[in-house]
């Protein structure tokens, strides 16, 4: 009766190291400019080889410009020579680079499922936390540190304190307009931000099912604000369809194997979770964040909670630091909360399916005056595949800026910013402060919610 | 830099809150280098400083306090550390000169790399935790204490508080062993696990091919 968590480590598990502590084989590395190319570098400078070079791909996503017309030139101090170290480093291991120009370049998270880098029942690891997103196509993914990327790619294996699971459960059936952002938020907001410390989260249940691929992503996605080790879905023949003829992925009689076994990779009835929670998709409304953290997420059409209700001293106190940072009132209504800025982008909500949904919301409408909106498609690939069907221009022509992709302003490392103490409503992961640029108050929802907000001109849910 | 640890005696700043992000700890912005040093600076920037151009110290904050200016172990509340998976906020830690954090939880990621560059993450209960705060704080006391890794225990003045650490990271921070070399030492392990998973998993080597 064993979870699927419990099938994936089985497969990977090489020795057992101390009482809780295994050596775990890892399949893929994943790099990327920011951090990826000190692992690199620490290599090189203990002259330990890569085992592997052919497991081991790197993207430029992090601080690379994504205006049109880009070079390696970057608004970050120190960026360009970055970029050029990393172009550089790769070069001299041997590995895979999707360069600035390549139609496979993105972010991370994005390109690795899209390319089947990141295949089902395969375990990946990356310089950055939200490695997890690949839990969407049944694969094991892991933020690591520089230290513990630079030890995975020498010996293709990672020492790991084996995780307990957690089951969340997604019962019913969501509501047109409410997304995978808002059942991951809800989640978020029920378990807390610490809720998931020590375990893998499993997601599943009806609502889970009847997901896409995609939406599958941006509940894995978001496993690590909750402090998960990660987050998996089942695979299903939806995977199977997904991954079917994706670049990396198997092929002829390899591809008939994979699929054999990828159809175990599904926990089992009645298979034993060490925790588990539910959550009833039927009455769920679309959540944003009102605080400093994903966890301080309400229900859009509810009021800012007033601190004094809480009973953890904590808990207030980070609740009154938010609402100070946030510049908001406790009892104020969330929904009539006037916006600055609307960004659609970043690995938690930048995908195809997520353009098309905020394209019908855009079609035939404008963004209200003075908002300024930007669009950052989550790989080139997503860029060409909007552009194809004509979405760009329903994105454009609403008022949207349209961009080259990249993580873009989902964070801020001293480049682009959207100005201080501006308020934005973001389909990204991270409201922490000083996180999308300094004192920017920033709101988690889904692209749906943001194209709709960007249109009033205040955070709304129609 | 030396990824020893054996014993540690220094001052205790009080950090006693939740959640700890370490965007909190390094600012994006503040990782300019493109190498493990250089981060001391911008350690915890939007607490440390009320101007974050011309670096003026915010004196509230615990770091910039005559007490605790010189602090090497910091006590923190729970989930410390979550959030991005940037080393750079370790980097950044040790540089200032923190050598270990005495806490009630660290996010997984951030205690694995603070094993990997030679830093103790010391988990307590809440009462004992509260203990070491208040003596932190206690003009009277002194907020030295001593951290010992082989015999597991925090001395302040004749008091002893055992605490609980993984065996074998014990063992890797106690000898300084870079864990690259300490996983080489099972090769052979890893080859035939390789081998085998040829066999088991022939799709996952083809790339495509
Ligand atoms: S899009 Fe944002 S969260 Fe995702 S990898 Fe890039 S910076 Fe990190």
């Amino acid at each position: 009766m064993e979870t699927l968590f419990e099938k994936l480590w089985r497969t990977h598990e090489i020795c057992q190291l101390s009482d809780d502590e295994f050596l775990v084989n890892v399949d893929r590395v994943f790099l990327h400019e920011r951090t990826g190319s000190i692992a690199l570098k620490g290599l090189a400078e203990k002259q330990i080889p890569i085992m592997t070079p052919e497991s081991v791909f790197c993207t430029m996503d992090h601080i690379v410009s994504t205006r049109f017309g880009r070079t390696d030139a970057t608004e970050l101090i120190g960026g360009k020579e970055a970029i050029q170290a990393t172009r550089a480093a790769a070069k001299t291991a041997g590995i895979t680079l999707f360069d600035l120009g390549s139609r496979d370049q993105g972010i991370v998270h994005v390109v690795s499922p899209e390319l089947g880098i990141a295949l089902p029942g395969t375990t990946v690891v990356c310089p950055d936390s939200h490695t997890c997103t690949v839990g969407g196509v049944g694969a094991l993914g892991w933020g690591v540190g520089s230290s513990d990327a630079e030890h995975a790619m020498a010996t293709n294996s990672l020492p790991v304190v084996k995780p307990k699971t957690m089951n969340a459960v997604f019962t019913g059936e969501t509501k047109d307009g409410v997304a995978a952002k808002d059942m991951v938020l809800k989640l978020i907001s029920q378990v807390g931000a610490r809720g998931g410390l020590g375990y893998v989260i499993e997601y599943s249940g009806p609502a889970v099912q009847s997901l896409g691929i995609e939406g599958r992503m941006t509940l894995c996605n978001m496993a690590v604000e909750m402090s998960a080790f990660s987050g998996i879905v089942g695979v299903d023949e939806h995977t199977i369809d997904y991954v079917a003829e994706r670049r990396y992925a198997p092929t002829g009689e390899q591809w008939e194997q994979a699929v054999s076994y990828w159809r175990t990779l599904h926990s089992n009835e009645n298979a034993q979770f060490d925790e588990s929670v539910e959550i009833d998709c039927n009455d769920l409304e679309p959540y944003v964040t009102w605080g400093t953290n994903p966890q301080q997420a309400i229900p859009i059409n509810e009021k800012v909670p007033d601190p004094e209700e809480l009973t953890d001293p904590a808990e207030r106190e980070l609740a009154v630091r938010s609402l100070t940072y946030m510049g908001l009132n406790p009892g104020q209504q969330l929904s009539e909360i006037p916006i600055d800025v609307a960004f659609i982008g970043s690995c938690t909500n930048s995908r195809i399916s997520d353009l098309r949904a905020v394209a019908e919301v855009l079609a035939g409408r404008k963004v209200a005056p003075g908002v300024k909106a930007i669009c950052v498609p989550g790989s080139t690939a997503v860029r060409l595949a909007a552009e194809a069907e004509g979405i760009h221009e329903v994105i454009r022509s609403a008022g949207f800026e349209w961009r080259e992709a990249g993580c873009s302003l989902c964070f801020f490392a001293g480049g682009e910013s959207f100005g201080e103490g501006k308020r934005v409503i973001s389909s990204t992961n991270r409201n922490f402060e000083g996180r999308q640029g300094p004192n920017v108050r920033t709101h988690l929802a889904s692209p749906i919610i943001v194209a709709l907000s960007a249109c009033r001109g205040y955070i709304s849910g129609s | 830099m030396n990824d020893l640890f054996q014993r540690h005696t220094g001052i205790a700043a009080p950090f006693m809150h939740d959640n700890v992000d370490t965007d909190t700890i390094i600012p994006s912005r503040e990782m300019r280098s493109g190498t493990k040093s250089g981060m001391s600076d911008g350690l915890f920037a939007d607490w440390r400083y009320t101007n974050r151009q011309s670096r003026e110290l915010n004196p509230e904050f615990v770091l910039n306090q005559e007490a605790f200016r010189d602090a090497s172990i910091l006590l923190t509340g729970r989930n410390f550390g979550c959030g991005s998976s940037r080393e750079h906020a370790v980097w950044a830690l040790r540089e200032f000169g923190f050598r270990c954090f005495i806490g009630h939880s660290f996010s997984s990621i951030f205690a694995h790399n603070c094993v990997r560059n030679g830093i103790l993450t010391v988990r307590l209960g809440a009462a004992q935790l509260q203990q070491l705060v208040s003596r932190a704080v206690d003009p009277l006391q002194s907020n030295q204490l001593t951290v010992n890794l082989e015999t597991q225990q925090i001395t302040v003045d004749d008091q002893i508080i055992q605490f609980d650490y993984p065996q074998r990271l014990r063992g890797l921070l106690l000898s300084g062993l870079d864990p690259i070399r300490y996983t080489q030492r099972l090769q052979n392990e890893l080859d035939a696990w390789r081998e085998n998973d040829m066999k088991v998993r022939p799709w996952l080597y083809g790339y495509g091919k």
